[in-house]
């Protein structure tokens, strides 16, 4: 069938962290111990030979790497929470809006079923459905390793093109955020050919905190128009502070094209995703602005 | 896993111990072991032929690997079967046409037994949802969510009949 590789399944964390420690060395081959998860890519990926593994350390036995927390509006999910796990959960609906809007379109159910939250962040593609939501709620991830565990803002995870903070010898372990208050708004949106089963085009999630009539907090994160999943961070400045005017979601919208730099592919051109993140950004801050203002 | 490879696996209802290489997928398992309603289409998780239920879940069988599955219970869409009656399922997709060349219908099965083993009722949207990760190229899919749903119908009728 496809390439050679070996698998084990441990039985805890401490006994995968001590397998992917085998990786954290400068030897040749290291890099070849990698995580499983879903598998929903990875297995893509070593059938094509686009990645080599010598070993995958397989995290579906790890009890402690499931389930979903939440205390004092702080939400934290275990890096083997599943899209469908949620979409089950009654209580993500307003503890993550834009997440659970995200994994409804994201691939078909049997990957839903499979796949992990955890692992689509990982998996750094630029066109992850879960990364723009996450990063509209200032999720960090906290990464373990042999050594112990460190906390890291899922801004500054990605470094580059498929290129991210985890190092070889660590493991996500959990990713958290503070659930929206109730003067908040987390919208997303998935431009694509279709709903279901379709790479995204352009992937736009919003947040809008609103305080005697002025914007408290803005963010606005892109996905599929930059090498990462990355805030429009200038166009984020321009609306804190201040009355959501329609000018001014405007100039938001104009200047989150700034902030991006698409390319052309078989999806979509580079002009077209332009357009389109002018168009949702507008689109998503009118309707959060008027959720957090009109209750509605 | 153990150092010879094999591993344990309740498929349709039947322990069996089969071996199981590391870079083996749950699809290329069963249709060596002679499940070949299990079907191969895109391998790459987006077509859903190869779908079966893991622990009444369905999953992409293309996409996961056999050696994750230690003590996990398969069903194919063979195994819905009741003795020699068509389960509910099955049977409503032939009384409604929802078949045509039927490559694709023994991952539909699947896909839509897994939806209505949490959602005894489902609304259109939620089928749609739930075939999401299901291309046909024959039917156009209204005739498959008609018959979802009239197999939802009959499945509840069975379940207040008890």
């Amino acid at each position: 069938m496809f390439a050679e590789f070996d698998l084990v399944m441990p039985g805890d964390l401490d006994e995968a962290l001590d397998i992917l420690a085998e990786a954290s060395g400068d030897g040749d081959g290291d890099a070849g111990i990698l995580p499983l998860a879903g598998g929903t890519n990875l297995v893509v990926d070593l059938r094509a030979r686009r990645i080599r593994a010598d070993k995958l350390v397989g995290l579906g036995r790890i009890a402690a790497l499931r389930g979903i927390e939440r205390s004092n509006g702080r939400v934290t999910i275990g890096a083997g929470t599943t899209l469908s796990d949620i979409l089950r959960d009654p209580g993500m609906a307003e503890a993550a809006p834009s997440l659970v809007d995200s994994a409804r379109v994201f691939a078909g159910q049997m990957v839903r079923n499979t796949a992990t939250v955890a692992g689509n962040v990982c998996c750094g593609s630029p066109a992850a459905d879960t990364v723009p939501p996450l990063l509209s709620l200032d999720a960090e991830l906290t990464l373990a390793g042999r050594g112990g565990s460190r906390v890291v803002p899922l801004a500054d995870f990605f470094l580059g093109y498929q290129e991210n903070e985890r190092r070889p010898g660590e493991l996500v372990t959990g990713i958290s955020w503070d659930a929206p208050k109730p003067n908040a708004a987390n919208l997303f949106y998935k431009l694509a050919r279709r709903k279901g089963d379709a790479i995204t085009v352009v992937g736009v999630a919003v947040t809008v905190a609103v305080e005697a009539g002025k914007c408290t907090t803005a963010r606005i994160a892109l996905g599929a128009v930059a090498p990462v999943v990355k805030r429009a961070r200038e166009a984020e400045a321009l609306l804190e502070g201040e009355a959501l005017t329609p000018e001014l979601i405007e100039a938001a919208a104009r200047q989150a094209v700034e902030d991006s730099s698409p390319i052309d592919d078989v999806r979509a051109s580079a002009d077209y995703r332009r357009h389109s993140v002018h168009a949702l950004t507008r689109r998503l801050l009118s309707q959060a602005w008027a959720q957090v203002t009109e209750g509605g | 896993m153990p150092e010879n490879n094999t591993i344990t696996l309740e498929i349709n209802g039947r322990k069996r111990e089969i071996p199981a290489p590391p870079n083996q997928t749950l699809l290329e398992t069963l249709r060596e072991h002679g499940y070949f309603e299990v079907k191969s289409g895109c391998e790459k998780g987006d077509c859903g032929a190869c779908a079966v239920l893991v622990d009444g879940e369905a999953v992409d069988s293309c996409l996961t690997l056999t050696g994750t599955l230690e003590g996990r219970a398969i069903t194919t869409v063979a195994g819905l079967k009741r003795g020699e009656e068509l389960h509910p399922l099955q049977a409503a997709f032939v009384k409604l046409g929802s078949i045509q060349c039927g490559y694709c219908t023994p991952g539909l099965i699947m896909a839509a037994q897994s939806l209505l083993n949490e959602t005894p009722e489902p609304s259109e949207e939620d089928i749609r949802l739930a075939l999401s990760g299901n291309l046909c190229r024959c039917t156009g899919y209204t005739k498959v969510f008609d018959a979802v749903q009239e197999a939802a119908k009959v499945l509840r009728e069975e379940e207040s009949a008890t």
